[in-house]
C-alpha cells in the first residue's frame, strides 16, 4: 500500500497533463459530464418528489403503527376491515391506544367553478389528534358541526377565491353527493397521483356523507405505542395476534407501501429510470468521444512509451486517470447547477424536491462508473499503439 | 562468438505477412557488436534496416535464428521479457516523438520513470543535468511546440540517454534536420556514448556522418552485404 503511494507520487500525472493542455477538449468533456449529471439529478429528483408527494398524507399521520386490510393496494384502493381489530390490537403489549380513520373518494363541486372533481374525504375522531397538521388540529371542534370539513389549501385546481375566503374567516359551502357541506379552516398536504386534494372531517360527518358505509368497516387503524416500545417488534406481535383479515405496518412501511405501489404498478418509475439511463448513456458517449479522440491523438506518444519499456497497464492508467479526473471535476458544476434547479423547481411547482446526501453519493458514483466505462471502451484503441511502427 | 558481444545475431531471418502474402525481408543475418562500438547501417530504402533495428530493440518478436542482446536470447522471449529488454535501450527515432503535453524536462523524465528506481527529486535533477549536457539548460520548461526541430531531437536524445542505457538504437536521427543541426546531433550522440560507454547502432542515409562510425555495415535486399571497418 505504502509502496503504491510512493509509486504514484513518483508517477508523472500524464492524464492530468494531457487534459489540462487541451483546454477546449477538457471543457467539452466537463460540460458533457455536467449535462449528464444534471439530467440524472433532475430525473431522480422528480421521481423522488413524486413518490414523496404521494405519501405526504401518510407522513402527517400521528401514529407509530398502521393497520390496513391486506387487500388494500394504495390510498385509492385501501379497502376496509372490521373496527373490532383496533380494539383487539389493544391487547398487544406496547400498544397505548388505537384510532380509526375512514377514507373514501367522492365527487365534489368546486365551490368557485361548480365543476365536479374527485376528492379524498377522510373521517377522523374529532377528540383525537390523528394528524400532525396544525390546520386540522385547530379545527377539530369545528368538524364536530354537521357537514363541516377542513380544506387542503394545496389542492390541485382553481381554489384561489375559496382559500382567500377561508383565510378571511368565511365559510364557503358546496356540494358532495347532493349534500350541502361547509368548509371551515385550512390545512396543507397537497395533491398526489391519487387525489387532487383532501377534505378532513369527523367520522360522524363522514358516515353521513356515505350512508351506505357501515360504521364497523374502517379504512385505516392508527396505533399509538407506549413510550419506549419498538415499532418493529409491536408490528410483528400485532401481525401474530390479529386475524388474517388485517395487516400491521410500521408508519415507515406504510409510507413505502404507497411509494412502492406507484413505483411498481405505474410506468412512472420506468419513465424516470429511462430518463436516468438516457443521462447516463449521453454521458458515456460524450466522455468516450473525448477520451478516444485523446487516445488517437497520442497514439505515437503511447507507442513511444511502449518502445521505451512501459507496460500496457501504464497506458491504461493514463486513460483511467483522465476518466476519474473528468468524473470528479465534471461532477462539481453538474452538482451545483442541479442544486439551483432543485430550488427553482421547488419554488415553481410546490413539489417536495430535495437533494439528499444519498442521492449526491449515488450520482457521484454513477458519474465515476460512467467515466470509467467510457475510459474502458477508449482503452481498446491502445492495443493499436505498436512500438514497431514508430521507427 | 565474441565474449564481449553486446549484440550477437546469428542466422536471423524475418518474414512479414501470412500464407500467400508471406514475404521474407531478412535473410541469414549474422552480426556481432562489441561493447562501446558505434555501428552505422546503410542501405537502400526497403532493404530491411528498420526491421533489423526493431528486432534488436525487442519491439518485434524474433521469428527464427538467434538474437542475443546483453546475453538475453530474444528469439521466443515472452512479452514480459520483451518489455523488460526494451528498458535496456535508448531509442532515437527519425521523428522526435516527444509528448506534446509534457515539457522538455518531463519528457526526459519519462526515460527514467520507466525504471521505477529513482525518486521524483532525483529524476528531476538528472533530467535537468541531461538537458544541460545537450545544450538545452535554458529550455528545460519549454513544451516541444516551442522548440526547433534540432532542439526537439536533442530533447529526444536526452530522453534516450538519461538512464545511461547500454545500447542506443537510432533510426535516421538526422533525416529531419539541416546539415548543421544533423552534425551537432550526431556529435552529441558520439560524445555522450563515449562518456557513458554505450554501444550505438545507427541507421542512416546521410553520407556526411559516416566518419563517426567504428564500423559500417551495409544492408542490401535483406542481406548484410559487407562489414567494413572505417579507416
Ligand atoms: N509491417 C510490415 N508488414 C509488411 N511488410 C513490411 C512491414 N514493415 C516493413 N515491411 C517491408 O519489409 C521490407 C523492409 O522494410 P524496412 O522498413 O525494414 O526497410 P528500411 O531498410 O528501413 O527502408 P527505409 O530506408 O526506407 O526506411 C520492405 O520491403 C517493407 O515493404
Ligand atoms: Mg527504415
Amino acid at each position: 500500500m505504502f509502496s503504491l503511494i510512493k509509486k504514484l507520487a513518483r508517477r508523472t500525472p500524464l492524464g492530468w497533463l494531457q487534459l489540462s493542455r487541451e483546454k477546449t477538449r477538457f471543457l467539452v468533456a466537463l460540460s458533457g459530464i455536467a449535462f449528464a449529471d444534471i439530467l440524472i439529478f433532475m430525473q431522480l429528483g422528480f421521481e423522488g418528489a413524486l413518490y414523496e408527494s404521494n405519501s405526504r398524507l401518510h407522513r402527517s399521520l400521528n401514529a407509530d403503527v398502521i393497520l390496513i386490510s391486506p387487500q388494500g393496494r394504495n390510498l385509492v384502493n385501501i379497502s376496509t376491515f372490521s373496527r373490532r381489530r383496533i380494539y383487539q390490537a389493544l391487547d398487544v403489549p406496547g400498544v397505548k391506544s388505537t384510532e380509526a380513520l375512514y377514507t373514501n373518494f367522492a365527487d365534489w363541486k368546486n365551490p368557485e367553478t361548480r365543476k365536479k372533481t374527485s376528492i379524498l374525504i377522510v373521517g377522523t375522531n374529532p377528540n383525537h389528534q390523528a394528524f400532525n397538521l396544525p390546520g386540522v388540529n385547530a379545527n377539530l371542534e369545528k368538524i364536530k358541526l354537521p357537514d363541516t370539513v377542513v380544506f387542503d389549501r394545496a389542492t390541485r385546481g382553481e381554489y384561489a377565491e375559496t382559500i382567500a375566503a377561508l383565510e378571511a374567516g368565511k365559510t364557503p359551502t358546496t356540494e358532495i353527493e347532493r349534500r350541502t357541506i361547509t368548509l371551515h379552516g385550512l390545512f396543507e398536504v397537497g395533491a398526489s397521483f391519487a387525489t387532487d386534494g383532501t377534505l378532513i372531517t369527523s367520522q360522524e360527518n363522514f358516515l353521513r356523507l356515505f350512508p351506505r358505509r357501515q360504521t364497523g368497516a374502517i379504512s385505516i387503524g392508527l396505533v399509538e405505542l407506549e413510550a419506549g416500545a419498538d415499532p418493529t417488534q409491536v408490528t410483528a406481535a400485532l401481525n401474530a395476534h390479529l386475524p388474517e383479515d388485517v395487516r400491521a405496518l410500521t408508519l415507515e412501511e406504510f409510507i413505502n407501501f404507497e411509494k412502492d405501489y406507484w413505483a411498481k404498478n405505474t410506468s412512472i418509475g420506468f419513465v424516470f429510470r429511462l430518463g436516468t439511463m438516457m443521462g447516463f448513456i449521453v454521458g458515456v458517449i460524450l466522455v468516450y468521444q473525448v477520451l478516444s479522440t485523446d487516445v488517437n491523438d497520442h497514439m505515437a506518444e503511447y507507442a513511444t512509451f511502449k518502445a521505451m519499456g512501459y507496460r500496457d497497464w501504464y497506458l491504461l492508467g493514463i486513460v483511467f486517470e483522465e476518466a476519474i479526473i473528468l468524473a470528479l471535476v465534471g461532477f462539481i458544476p453538474g452538482f451545483s447547477i442541479s442544486l439551483g434547479l432543485y430550488s427553482m423547481t421547488r419554488k415553481a411547482t410546490n413539489l417536495p424536491i430535495y437533494l439528499t446526501m444519498a442521492r449526491v453519493i449515488f450520482v457521484l458514483a454513477l458519474t465515476a462508473i460512467m467515466c470509467s466505462l467510457s475510459g474502458a471502451i477508449a482503452t481498446r484503441r491502445l492495443q493499436a499503439a505498436d512500438p514497431a511502427d514508430i521507427f | 562468438m565474441n565474449e564481449e558481444s553486446v549484440i550477437s545475431i546469428t542466422g536471423l531471418d524475418h518474414y512479414f505477412g501470412k500464407g500467400q502474402l508471406r514475404k521474407q525481408v531478412l535473410f541469414e543475418i549474422n552480426l556481432n557488436i562489441a561493447a562501446g562500438e558505434i555501428i552505422l547501417m546503410t542501405g537502400p530504402s526497403g532493404s530491411g534496416k528498420t526491421t533489423l533495428l526493431t528486432l534488436v530493440g525487442a519491439l518485434r518478436a524474433v521469428q527464427c535464428g538467434s538474437l542475443q542482446v546483453l546475453g538475453q536470447e530474444l528469439c521466443g522471449a515472452s512479452k514480459g521479457k520483451q518489455v523488460q529488454a526494451r528498458r535496456n535501450n535508448g531509442y532515437i527515432f527519425q521523428a522526435h516523438n516527444l509528448h506534446r503535453s509534457l515539457t522538455a524536462m518531463q519528457n526526459v523524465q519519462m526515460g527514467l520513470e520507466v525504471h521505477g528506481s529513482f525518486s521524483s527529486r532525483e529524476m528531476r535533477r538528472r533530467s535537468v543535468e541531461m538537458l544541460e549536457q545537450v545544450g538545452l539548460g535554458d529550455r528545460v520548461h519549454y513544451y516541444p511546440e516551442d522548440l526547433s526541430g534540432g532542439q526537439k531531437q536533442r530533447v529526444a536524445i536526452a530522453r534516450a540517454l538519461v538512464s545511461h542505457p547500454r545500447i542506443v538504437l537510432a533510426d535516421e536521427p538526422t533525416a529531419a534536420l539541416d546539415s548543421k543541426s544533423g552534425r551537432d546531433v550526431v556529435n552529441l550522440m558520439q560524445r555522450l556514448a563515449q562518456e557513458q560507454g554505450c554501444t550505438i547502432l545507427l541507421v542512416t542515409h546521410d553520407n556526411r556522418i559516416l566518419d563517426i562510425a567504428d564500423r559500417i555495415v551495409h544492408m542490401e535486399d535483406g542481406k548484410l552485404a559487407s562489414a567494413a571497418a572505417v579507416p
